[in-house]
């Protein structure tokens, strides 16, 4: 269950209330609060840059040339440019359906979307190995085709493609139910076709929910460490994907370079939540300019 | 499979529904089911003695003991820090609200690193917890500290939207009919969050036994000592174990799923008990 929980469409309430602690306790559970997260959150953060900058700014630009780190980067890329608009396709699709009509076995399809956060990234993982591997069901057929899946790019992506799979759908589904289909109704009686009331209608009203189901599936695409780990069989320069590069790295204490090579990461993790908090805003903004629908 | 239960106006029932159930079979369903599949080629004595290993009994007690008490630990301040968040005024509370997310944005490999290098002998924090007399790294204490850290955001974002809502009369009711405030937090407002806070205690817990990257780095792999479940499977697919692997897994998957539908089952409860 590694899923973000939206703050989209959520009301904004003032904090004053009548009823509150006293000014010094206040300050002594935000002192606390703030012990907490600092240990937990803000220490390992900047721990990441005091590492990679240990021995200056030269050795960390340095760990970005080395090919390995090139190739690493490229296969990142790849195997999120291939998964995130594969699922955010599914994600529209299945919000579609599910939000826009009645149908049976509705709350059985919502809780099969979710599965792949119930399932440990090994067990993402391995279910491939069983179905690709040299033993697995489709392994002796996928040899003889000469079709490299495991220990290759294609296993890669397809574990991607899995652990990032309810990412969009959850965030879409229940934003859709929320907004009912009467204007897309109202939009088909005045003529227009299906895929004009698509993209005339649906979309401008999902955007936002769309963008920040695709902001958390990229971010989770890129830095998936434990699924990708096993179906890679971590080929340097083939099929290390950044998070494996930052593994071999450090098991070859090569500290700096893996901290380096972590760094990026780590911003990436910090430009997704600053995306994210933008997307919050911009949603929040125009559901108050929004003309009150009775 | 999906039958419509009326006639709707609006297109693209079909073709979306049927997207949705090929590509739901072909990436989820199908290969989750290999799993099964792959332990019914084992003998039920053969798939026991693989999951009752002394090896593997000492990995479960690890894994969910240390995502227990790390989902409990989020819980005590997950509460305080959602607390906070919402309810008093202090300078830089936004920017601390968007940081609360970070172990979501953040890939587990690199908290794991992270938390290593703090807690390693010459570590930041490491340093200290020496002169104390205890270690984290490469110890016990380091899986717990990892746990944490990955199931920091769960209780707060599901405690979060339920404490915004609470109407303020209730506190303000009990108050002015001489309720300490105190009193007020555990009669009125603790049974009020209390299945938004099982909620997320649960989604915390569930994530952190399935949890690999983080903390693969800081428990040093210890047999016996510091291994996690999902480490075990990995160890036994390198050995080509891919039956013992699958033994393993069966497991853990039946203890998530198990998880998910009690979610589910709390999170309808929740919801009937905000709409009433």
């Amino acid at each position: 269950m590694a899923g973000f929980v939206s703050k989209l469409g959520r009301p904004s309430r003032s904090p004053h209330r009548s009823t509150t602690e006293a000014r010094w306790l206040q300050w002594i559970f935000i002192g606390i609060a703030m012990l907490f997260l600092g240990l937990f959150l803000f220490v390992p953060l900047a721990s990441v840059f005091a590492e990679a900058l240990r021995k200056g700014l030269g050795a960390y630009f340095e760990s970005f040339k080395e090919p390995d780190a090139i190739s690493a980067i490229k296969l990142t890329l790849t195997a999120a440019a291939i998964a995130v608009p594969l699922n955010m396709v599914f994600g529209v699709a299945a919000a579609w359906a599910i939000a826009k009509f009645e149908f049976r076995g509705k709350n059985a399809l919502i809780t099969l979307i979710d599965l792949p956060f119930a399932v440990s990234p090994v067990i993402s993982g391995l279910i491939y190995v069983l179905m690709f591997g040299a033993q697995g069901w489709l392994g002796p057929w996928v040899q003889e085709h000469d079709i490299k899946i495991m220990f290759a790019v294609p296993g890669i992506v397809l574990a991607t493609v899995f652990v990032t799979f309810p990412f969009v759908a959850r965030e879409l589904i229940p934003l859709m139910q929320a907004q009912g289909k009467d204007e897309e109704l109202a939009a088909l009686t005045l003529g227009a076709s299906g895929w004009q009331t698509f993209w005339r209608i649906t979309l401008p009203k999902i955007k936002w929910g769309l963008l920040y189901g695709v902001i958390l599936c990229n971010a989770r695409a890129m830095g998936e460490f434990g699924a990708v780990s096993v179906v890679s069989g971590h080929i340097r320069g083939e099929t290390n994907t950044i998070p494996l590069h930052v593994e071999i790295l450090y098991n070859e204490y090569n500290f700096v370079a893996a901290f380096a090579v972590a760094s990026l990461l780590t911003l990436l993790a910090l430009l997704t939540l600053a995306l994210k908090s933008l997307v919050e805003w911009r949603a929040h903004k125009d559901q108050q300019e929004e003309p009150v629908h009775l | 499979m999906f039958f419509r239960k009326q006639k709707s106006a609006l297109p693209g029932f079909r073709i979306t529904i049927t997207f949705t159930v090929i590509y739901l079979l072909l990436i989820v369903l199908i290969p989750l089911s290999a799993t099964f599949a792959k332990t019914s080629t084992m003998t039920w004595g053969q798939f026991w003695s693989t999951i009752t290993d002394a090896r593997v009994v000492a990995a479960y007690k690890l894994s969910f003991g240390a995502s227990a008490v790390a989902a409990f630990v989020n819980l005590v301040f997950g509460l305080l820090v959602t607390w906070v968040l919402v309810r008093y005024k202090f300078p830089g509370k936004k920017f601390i609200d968007a940081m609360v997310d970070l172990p979501f944005a953040l890939p587990t490999a690199v908290a794991g690193l992270a938390l290593t290098a703090i807690y390693s002998k010459n570590g930041w924090l490491g340093q200290f917890t020496e002169k104390l007399g205890f270690s984290v790294a490469f110890n016990p204490l380091g899986v717990f500290v990892a746990l944490i850290f990955i199931g920091l955001p769960f209780v707060v974002r599901t405690v979060q939207p339920i404490l915004e809502d609470m109407e303020p009369e209730l506190e303000e009711a009990a108050a002015s009919l001489g309720a300490s405030r105190l009193q007020t937090f555990f009669r009125i407002v603790l049974p009020e969050l209390f299945p938004a806070l099982l909620t997320g205690f649960s989604l915390a817990f569930a994530r952190a036994l399935g949890e690999y990257g983080s903390v693969v780095f800081i428990s040093g792999n210890k047999p016996m000592e510091t291994e996690i479940v999902p480490l075990l499977i990995i160890t036994k697919l390198e050995q080509y174990d891919y039956a013992g692997a699958t033994a393993l897994a069966v497991v853990m998957l039946i203890a998530s799923f198990t998880i998910l539908l009690l979610i589910n089952a709390l999170q309808r409860w929740s919801q009937s008990r905000t709409t009433n």
